[in-house]
């Protein structure tokens, strides 16, 4: 009992994962005020590109690092078209999840139903740390996981830290909520605009890069299944906050988890028989979200919580 | 050097759509390329798949038929500023609805076609409704709203397709009954009839947009919605009957699909079109006979690709990335019709 409670918190923590680091991509660019729904695409990308790389040179590092690239490099393309180009930031994000899935797919056909060497595996698969993991119940959570995990939990805190204590961070929220001011204050508005954006590509490349080397790991089409969809709905849930994005990523890799482990069970309440079908444990996360969104938006009344000037392209000459 | 001024005048940039088009076309080429295709072949092999032969043809107007509806659904809500990205669950929930009258009613064939359409409009309308109030009452972003409902309404379908409305007379495996022969929507020159539905969707959202009150109201709304209540219009009235209708005429698209087609309900019916469909209709500025044309050309695509996993053995992902270009280019490209280039030292000399 006490093993399979730890090994589901595992589990938990290991699902919480891809959609942390994503969120967290997800925060960077909308704190400079860029609506990301490209998340999914950004994370294709890093999926393939860390796939590939790993599975050709069999070294774990410059997998990592090229899955970050890989997203970066879709963010790069959002970024020109949104910020340079002022495009809409809903539909190019839409046109990125499109073209993002879609070059993942299209040159990962090669690699369809291939194995990521254990080489990778094994530096970046869950590592066990001596002693500690044997802690009953919460010793697997914590102490014996990959090290994208425990990345993604450092990024969040540094990301916290950098966002309210740091001069650059505040620059880069000045930015996402008033872009024109920030310019009056000497802030370049749109090189702040594209490193944020680039290094949450860089971010969401990574969260794919989980999937596809530590995670799954071997190539399948439409490897993320969605998730950075769920991600765009986490960065409001956990408020544009990264240290409570930890815990609410965390709260949907349970919902996931339960999903695996509750499914076809039966239940007899009140002499009726219920059976939890997969279907509807899937449902859960997306529901939630909505549920989240209409209190925030209840709470707030007309003040918004997110950065204001979220979504709206930055023109100088049209101040 | 130079710097960037704003555009006086809004010309309709039908050549510069054009073009990015074909730019981005070369683009998604080059990309074509260097995975180790040759572009020539792909794109030779896309258009012999999609518009060489009477049947290929078929197909490909065929596939355009829930992008246009599902765009005209859309296009209603994007004018009144309502992102409506949930054309995709719409237009499931409009088959689920459909599916239960055509799988249960006992009325007469007239009568069900009816209900099957009344019944996939107003699930498709309900569905978008939720957003609406939600947005109306409270505020809450429609965009995340309308995300997320997609997704419950894939569960939904496949939760009925596993579950609920699994056939007992499908030897175990999982899908639903198919609907009985008179339900199935017929075929007219080898195209479903669904063809003739979008055609005058077609017509009746161009009138509704440009010549209704409703219409009116939708694009001040659109354009300022402190304006539009200053001017007395009821905002709440108007975005919850926008909704409905937007949504509706997704779910209509649901009905076509699933009685015209698949013949059935199944989880794989949408296959992310909403998405596509979506980023057309924005493309094209919401113009409904804009949309038509547009989704005809995507389908080429579409069904190209799927022509191309099948004969060559060419991954049909091929076609979302020329997609993806395409939609890329065109969004970047409207930068040059808002703005222009302005050299700084004719200025200069003039000061």
């Amino acid at each position: 009992m006490m093993d399979a409670l730890s090994l589901f918190l595992q589990i938990t923590v290991q699902l919480g994962t891809p959609f942390l680091l994503a969120a967290l991509g997800g925060m960077l660019c909308e704190k400079v005020g860029n609506l990301n729904l490209g998340i999914d695409g950004m994370m294709m990308m890093g999926a393939y590109f860390g796939f590939a790389c790993g599975f050709t040179t069999e070294n774990p590092f410059l997998a990592v690092i090229v899955g970050a690239i890989g997203g970066a490099g879709g963010a790069l393309i959002y970024a020109v078209i949104t910020i340079t180009l002022k495009g809409n930031q809903t539909v190019t994000g839409f046109a990125m999840a499109i073209f993002g899935a879609g070059i993942a797919n299209f040159m990962g056909q090669r690699f369809s139903g291939q194995i990521m060497s254990t080489t990778v595996t094994s530096v970046l698969g869950p590592v066990e740390i001596p002693g500690l993991c044997k802690i009953p119940v919460l010793g697997k959570m914590i102490f014996s996981q990959s090290v994208f995990v425990y990345i993604s939990i450092i990024a969040a805190v540094v990301l916290f830290i950098y966002f309210k204590k740091t001069r650059f961070g505040l620059a880069a929220r000045m930015v996402g909520e008033n872009p024109a001011t920030a310019d009056a204050n000497g802030i370049n508005v749109d090189l702040y605009k594209y490193v944020h954006v680039l290094i949450g590509g860089a971010f969401c490349g990574l969260g794919g890069a989980y999937l596809s080397l530590v995670y799954v790991p071997y190539w399948q089409t439409n490897i993320t299944a969605g998730m950075g969809w769920i991600a765009v709905a986490l960065v409001i849930f956990s408020a544009w906050n990264p240290v409570r994005a930890i815990f609410s990523c965390y709260l949907f890799g349970l919902l996931k988890a339960s999903a695996i482990k509750f499914q076809g069970t039966s239940f007899n309440i009140f002499g009726f028989e219920f059976t939890i079908a997969s279907q509807i444990m899937d449902m859960l996360p997306y529901l939630l979200t909505i549920v989240v969104l209409v209190i925030t938006a209840i709470v707030a009344k007309n003040r918004s919580v997110g950065p204001a000037g979220l979504g709206q392209a930055y023109f100088r000459e049209d101040r | 050097m130079f710097k960037i001024e704003k555009k006086s005048g809004n010309k309709h940039p039908v050549v510069l759509n054009i073009s990015s088009i074909v730019i981005a076309v070369i683009a998604a080429g080059v990309v074509i390329a260097l995975c180790g295709y040759n572009p020539v072949v792909v794109y030779r092999e896309m258009i012999a798949g999609s518009l060489g032969g009477a049947y290929y043809i078929q197909e490909t107007i065929q596939t355009a038929i829930p992008l246009i509806i599902m765009g005209l659904g859309v296009a209603v809500c994007f004018k009144m500023s309502f992102i409506n990205i949930g054309a995709e669950g719409q237009f499931c929930m409009g088959a689920v609805a459909a599916t239960y009258i055509a799988l249960n009613s006992n009325m007469s064939t007239p009568v069900n076609w009816f209900l099957m359409f009344l019944c996939a409009f107003l699930a498709g309308g309900a569905w978008c409704l939720i957003a609406g109030l939600l947005k109306a009452k409270w505020g809450v972003s429609e965009t995340l709203v309308t995300l997320m409902l997609n997704y419950v309404a894939l569960k939904l379908v496949s939760y009925l397709q596993n579950v609920l409305w699994k056939d007992p007379k499908a030897f175990g495996f999982p899908k639903i009954a198919n609907y009985p022969k008179e339900l199935q929507l017929p075929d007219i020159f080898g195209v479903n009839i669904g063809i003739i539905f979008a055609i005058i969707l077609m017509v009746f959202v161009s009138f509704l947009l440009n010549n209704t009150k409703l219409g009116f109201e939708i694009s001040i709304m659109g354009q300022n919605s402190k304006t539009a209540r200053y001017a007395g219009i009821n905002t709440a009235k108007v975005l919850i009957l926008a909704s409905i209708i937007g949504g509706g005429i997704s779910g209509i698209a649901g009905v076509i699909q699933a009685s015209g087609v698949q013949h059935t309900l199944n989880e794989n019916i949408s296959g992310g079109m909403g998405f596509t469909a979506i980023a057309i209709a924005y493309m094209v500025k919401m113009r409904p006979r804009n949309i038509l044309i547009a989704s005809l050309l995507f389908s080429i695509l579409i069904q190209g690709g799927n022509y191309m996993q099948i004969s060559m053995q060419i991954p049909a992902a091929t076609a979302d990335v020329v997609q993806g270009i395409i939609l890329l280019f065109v969004l970047g490209s409207e930068f040059f019709t808002k703005y222009k280039f302005v050299s700084t030292k004719n200025n200069k000399e003039v000061a």
